[in-house]
């Protein structure tokens, strides 16, 4: 759903009892709209009785935090060392020459966002990735090639 | 109407990203088609990681494992009888005589894969609440002698003694004291955090009850990565169960002690899983790393007195109170006790978890466990203990897995990950990448983890594309890094870098006609 200011302070009306409700609360509006929109900083920081200044600092430290909402679908693909091993640079090449997917970004027609990660400890059988939540391993060009198309494939099903 | 046979298929992450849940229901489709009576279980992980999804049939003379299983293997299963563990190609035979699982010394991990992991009434069948259950009958110095007579150390990575910093905790004096379980795994190479949350999780609770039964404390924190939805899932749904049979609550296991948890969720940075900055992180802040000291154990949690361990760490404890200290050091060598969960991981072909005592060489590992890289090609290079783990060749394989033996060839053991390179690795690209990752998960406090990372990239690109002259800068900013960083983030980062640069000379040095190719 698009932003809201209301549904917004629900949220963080929600969380805003727990000792250190920051990271709860960031998550729990990011859950709901796909990013936390900038307009949530002083409804946080009102909640909380801390700085604009902190809560802003503490969206924009944590890698977690999107500033603008997500494609349809999310790809968190593993570049740490042992997916490196196993291959997974030339699986972030592929989607720039194969499909001009960049990581790190959103495909221009909101569809498909592709992000980095370092682990997801599937460390055993990499390359990994979560794919809208689903940990998949031995990811390939065969199913990363689905993934932009649009296409389902039977090893996303968990 | 046949009887219920017992059909075990893991709900691990591991197992699930290669189609254990397809499997699942695969099993369950052909065993309705054929009126036959099973229940499915959904188990842990073995840590056989290259045969999941690996299923297991219990049958009279124990469990059977058949893997690698896809959802077309299951016809044929049944064809084979595989319910009476009937000759198929994917037959392993009883699952514990596997070499590669027969031959660890499962402590901490000893449930893991062998119950349901949610079943209270299945963890108390294999042991469970043992160890709790004694430690309301001592006072909270003998807990804290029990730990620290076992030699337990922080399996986190620094090696830390357990019993002396529960030992402070119990000492200090406050109205309210924490203990907090750093759940935040984020050394690539490792998942034995993942695999013990996802399959025995009750281990993990007990083992923080008995931390606040021994020091004082009536409220934990496990602070957990947000790269692991499925160990989460499971943690939440394992407190509820916990609460609800009242092992968690005012009165634990019917005694006079109080302790509740509650899990947090990390949200991507590295740097939490140092100590402090998981402390901050925890009370809402930005993660910037504390300077030390004050010790987490006199000012922690908002400023209370806190035990901050790791998963392992805590998982171990209830093993030990239950088998008493000696038990527990009667394994390892040196001053290193006890088994370590090592993680084996990267190109290899039998990836998994192979808990073992502390002194087995990284040869055995890679090479009678691992049998060689995935790919096929020669093995060039293991980095032991993470990220910020040193790069050893073939040379150095013979050495132990102890924390003092890899000290001494400049490296660490870390959270006990060890991530395998063929002959296709590049190591100067590593030690670029050592920076690089430092560069983007520094905390930013200190100057020569901030900066020093960033002109550590820029001049390994120099050092890529032909000028060795700048080596001796490399060499440079890493003595400073090592000596000048506040936290083991900046101060370990030179560690991959020169390691890579000691043992892989040929890799740096090269030749600048390539700088003149480009």
């Amino acid at each position: 759903m698009s932003w809201d200011d209301a549904v917004a302070s629900s949220i963080v009306n929600e969380y805003k009892h727990l000792a250190g409700a920051t990271l709860p609360i960031l998550h729990a509006l990011q859950e709901n709209f796909g990013y936390v929109d900038k307009r949530a900083v002083p409804l946080i920081a009102d909640a909380l009785n801390m700085s604009k200044a902190e809560i802003f600092g503490a969206i924009t430290f944590y890698h977690d935090f999107r500033h603008e909402p997500a494609g349809q679908t999310v790809v968190k693909l593993c570049r740490a060392e042992a997916c490196q091993s196993m291959g997974c640079e030339s699986l972030v090449a592929h989607l720039k020459e194969a499909h001009g997917v960049e990581i790190n970004a959103t495909t221009p027609d909101g569809r498909l966002t592709v992000e980095t990660v370092y682990c997801l400890g599937n460390c055993a059988l990499g390359p990994a990735a979560l794919i809208d939540g689903e940990l998949v391993g031995r990811v390939d060009q065969d199913l990363l090639d689905a993934v932009c198309k649009g296409q389902s494939h039977e090893r996303m099903a968990g | 109407m046949s009887t219920s046979i017992k059909i075990y298929v893991p709900r691990d992450a591991a197992a699930l990203s290669v189609g254990a849940n397809r499997v699942a229901t695969a099993l369950a489709n052909e065993a309705k088609k054929r009126g036959q009576a099973v229940e499915i279980i959904r188990n842990g992980s073995r840590g056989m990681l290259w045969l999941e999804p690996l299923l297991e049939v219990e049958t009279a003379k124990g469990r059977v494992a058949f893997g690698p299983v896809t959802p077309k293997d299951v016809a044929s299963l049944f064809e084979a009888n595989f319910l009476a563990g009937g000759a198929h190609a994917l037959n392993l035979g009883l699952t514990e005589e596997i070499p590669f699982f027969k031959n660890q010394e499962r402590l901490t991990f000893a449930r893991v894969g062998v119950i349901d992991p949610l079943s209270l009434d299945d963890y108390i069948v294999h042991g469970g609440f043992v160890g709790l259950k004694k430690a309301v009958t001592m006072t909270g110095s003998a807990i804290v002698q029990e730990v620290a007579d076992s030699g337990l150390r922080g399996r986190g990575g620094a090696g830390f003694p357990t019993g002396i910093k529960w030992k402070t905790v119990l000492g200090a004096e406050a109205d309210q004291k924490y203990i907090v379980c750093n759940a935040d795994e984020g050394d690539s190479g490792t998942f034995a955090d993942r695999m013990l949350m996802e399959g025995d999780p009750f281990t993990l609770i007990e083992g923080m009850a008995i931390a606040g039964v021994a020091v004082g404390a009536t409220k934990g924190f496990i602070y957990l990565r947000s790269e692991y939805p499925h160990a989460y899932q499971t943690l939440l749904e394992a407190i509820r169960t916990a609460r609800a049979a009242r092992w968690l609550g005012p009165a634990i296991g019917g005694s006079n002690y109080a302790f509740d948890l509650e899990v947090r969720l990390g949200a991507g940075a590295y740097i939490c899983g140092e100590e402090t900055s998981l402390l901050e992180s925890l009370e809402g802040k930005r993660a910037i790393v504390r300077a030390k000291p004050p010790l987490p154990a006199l000012k922690g949690l908002f400023g209370k007195p806190t035990i901050v361990n790791n998963v392992m760490s805590l998982a171990t404890i209830p093993w030990i109170m239950a088998n008493g200290a000696k038990a527990y050091a009667d394994f390892g060598m040196g001053r290193s006790r006890g088994t370590l969960p090592i993680q084996l991981a990267g190109n290899i072909k039998q990836g998994g978890l192979i808990e073992k005592a502390f002194g087995v060489s990284l040869r055995e590992i890679i090479e009678t466990y691992g049998g060689g890289t995935y790919s096929g090609r020669s093995f060039r290079a293991v980095q032991v203990g993470g990220p910020l783990g040193a790069y050893f060749p073939e040379s150095l394989l013979d050495t132990p897995m102890d924390y003092e033996a890899m000290a001494a060839n400049k490296g660490l053991l870390g959270h006990g990950g060890m991530v395998i390179f063929d002959d296709t690795v590049d190591l100067a690209q590593q030690a670029r990448f050592a920076f690089e990752f430092c560069a983007k998960e520094s905390c930013g406090k200190c100057t020569p983890c901030r900066i020093g990372a960033t002109r550590g990239v820029e001049t390994m690109d120099k050092v890529i594309a032909g000028d060795t002259s700048k080596l001796a800068l490399i060499d440079d900013l890493c003595h400073l890094m090592t000596d000048a960083s506040l936290c083991a983030m900046g101060g370990l980062t030179p560690v991959p870098v020169m390691s890579a640069m000691t043992h892989f000379p040929d890799d740096f040095n090269r030749a600048p006609k390539r700088m003149a190719a480009e």
